[in-house]
């Protein structure tokens, strides 16, 4: 018997959790706000989605009611994916080491 | 036009660059190569869809436009925002990503073609299912995350808004957010997708209503666990394994976050959710309160006591924020430190308004983050150090939390402020904190209360020292 495609999906879903568990618990308190922005970012990743909706509606005109929400949702994940890792950077940008010439 | 095979591939590879973003985190600096890994994985994954759609018409002509209006509002408020706004921003952007998933998840349902689940009407029943959810759990991240930026914003009270029958009405919402769900898979009604949508946003409105504005931290936490499993179930409708791992992450990391901030305050999650928090014993405490003796000093006391001192824990907190005290905060510990001053930073883990925001807030003040300590590494250098300077923190200090069995706060993990030779407090007024409790350490022997705006405290000690 075959086994179905969505249990392979199911099993990339179950250890990505682990991962995320494993490697979460190793980030540093002190960079849990980067955390939550860079996820916010990555998470917009949905953008894939957003754009297969927006190119589906060639066949009878570029906007009907399907592809028009395909490209709102490009747009706000678009402002996530950006917004989002360039606030993570420059966050991230003010971390700086104690100066050794003292 | 790539292979089905081949875009796969490269989605797994960006999955795996979003992995190595999280974990370049794990310290400052590896942490600016992992958010570069995680750009690269979303260019990865963008391009990919481009390709393997192999379609280049008018069509992308407008994703391009969308994509880059959305980007250029996106790089503008990046830009513009405060760093104190960090929690407002972060629940904003939740909000986007719950959208994002509930348009993705409409779009779908109406053209399910596009996406090869069937037909309008005869849509398969696995992806039905892992759409519903998807669009569920997104509306009520929508919802959610609205009110919750609004509660940071100050546009709506931070308060708890309760009522009778709360608890029982938001569980018959949620069962029957699952019967509806259920109804749509066996008819396939799209009338039945619209109302599954009114009552996801619904719900998510009064699951954050009834929550405090100081358990914030956990609120967000939360939310960003819920996007992320709203991408992971887009994921599985779309059968794109990049989103999945994302997804998954999202999930775990938010969950994570959720789970220490809790424990920062010594109360399980559903005590959290089920919210109401400092609404009521505020009234109990405030009766009984019989007039202790209280020192209070000025800015020339606090200067005299830590020019005499040899080491300085300094214990920020929200109040410091508020009164955007950080920079003028640092050019006290300079001026300390020029005087070989040793100065260290003691941060709670719910300090703040969001998990790691005072560390933020300090780093923007140029604070080197090797002298900032989280509460297990520096609690034991209390009782070795001359004076603790507490600004704008409260609850986090409050030693009945060790002592007093009958405290709404027993049990939370406190920093041994009263350990010091002298603790600086420097505070409005006497008022209680947000657990609505009298601090005891207010009327210690070693205490002394600066009654001031943070900010101009800070900037007088600084002129005296």
């Amino acid at each position: 018997m075959e086994i179905d495609p969505f249990i392979f999906r199911l099993s990339i879903f179950i250890l990505s959790i682990f991962i995320g568990y494993y490697v979460v618990w190793s980030v540093t308190p002190s960079l849990h706000t980067p955390l939550m922005s860079v996820t916010n970012a990555i998470s917009s990743v949905i953008i894939v989605g957003a754009i297969i909706a927006g190119l589906a509606g060639n066949s009878e005109g570029i906007f009907n009611s399907s592809s028009i929400f395909g490209f709102l949702a490009i747009s706000l994940a678009a402002i996530n994916i950006f917004g989002g890792f360039l606030v993570t950077q420059r966050m991230l940008a003010m971390y700086k080491k104690k100066k050794k010439d003292k | 036009m790539i292979s089905a095979n081949l875009s796969a591939v490269f989605y797994l590879i960006s999955g795996v660059l979003f992995i190595l973003a999280l974990r370049g985190l794990s310290s400052p600096e590896t942490s600016r190569q992992g958010n570069f890994f995680g750009i690269l994985g979303m260019v990865i994954a963008i391009t990919v869809t481009f390709l393997s759609l192999g379609n280049f018409s008018s069509g992308f002509i407008y994703v391009l436009i969308f994509l880059l209006i959305g980007g250029l509002i996106g790089a503008f408020i990046a830009y513009k925002i405060p760093m104190t706004a960090m929690p407002e921003l972060v629940a904003g952007f939740h909000s986007l990503v719950g959208l994002a998933a509930v348009f993705v998840a409409i779009s779908a349902f109406l053209n399910p073609e596009a996406f090869n689940l069937g037909y309008p009407g005869d849509i398969k029943l696995g992806s039905l299912i892992e759409m519903s959810i998807g669009a569920a759990v997104g509306a009520i991240t929508f919802s959610g995350s609205i009110i919750a930026f609004l509660k940071l914003q100050g546009i709506m009270s931070g308060s708890p808004i309760t009522f009778k029958g709360q608890h029982p009405l938001n569980a018959l919402i949620l069962i029957s957010i699952v019967v509806i769900t259920y109804l749509l898979c066996s008819t396939q009604s799209s009338n039945l997708f619209w109302i599954l949508l009114a009552i996801s946003f619904l719900i998510g409105f009064l699951l954050i209503i009834p929550i405090g504005g100081a358990d914030m931290p956990v609120v967000i936490s939360m939310l960003n666990s819920y996007s992320g499993w709203a991408a992971a179930g887009i994921g599985f409708t779309l059968e794109n394994t990049a989103l999945i791992i994302t997804g998954a992450l999202v999930g775990s990391s938010g969950a994570i976050l959720s789970y220490i901030m809790c424990k920062g305050m010594n109360r399980s999650f559903f005590n959290v959710i089920l919210g109401g928090f400092g609404a009521t014993e505020q009234s109990s405490s405030s009766v009984n309160k019989e007039q202790k003796p209280v020192k209070s000093g000025n800015a020339e006391d606090a200067a005299f006591l830590m020019k005499n001192a040899s080491s300085v824990i300094i214990v920020p907190g929200y109040g410091m924020a508020v009164a955007q005290a950080q920079h003028a905060l640092r050019e006290m510990v300079d001026t300390l430190k020029k005087n070989d001053i040793k100065v260290s930073y003691a941060i709670h883990p719910v300090a703040g308004r969001m998990p790691g925001h005072m560390n933020v807030l300090l780093a923007e003040a140029n604070v080197p983050y090797d002298e900032v300590f989280e509460l297990e590494e520096i609690n034991n250098d209390f009782a070795n150090a001359d004076v603790a300077f507490v600004i704008g923190a409260n609850d986090v200090t409050n030693p009945v939390a060790k002592t007093d069995p009958q405290s709404p706060i027993f049990g939370m993990p406190v920093l041994d402020v009263e350990k010091c030779k002298s603790v600086l407090f420097v505070k409005r007024s006497l008022s209680p904190g947000y657990a609505g409790i009298d601090n005891d350490l207010f009327y210690r022997e070693n205490t002394l209360m600066l009654f001031a705006d943070a900010k101009k405290m800070t900037e007088d000690i600084t002129k005296n020292l």
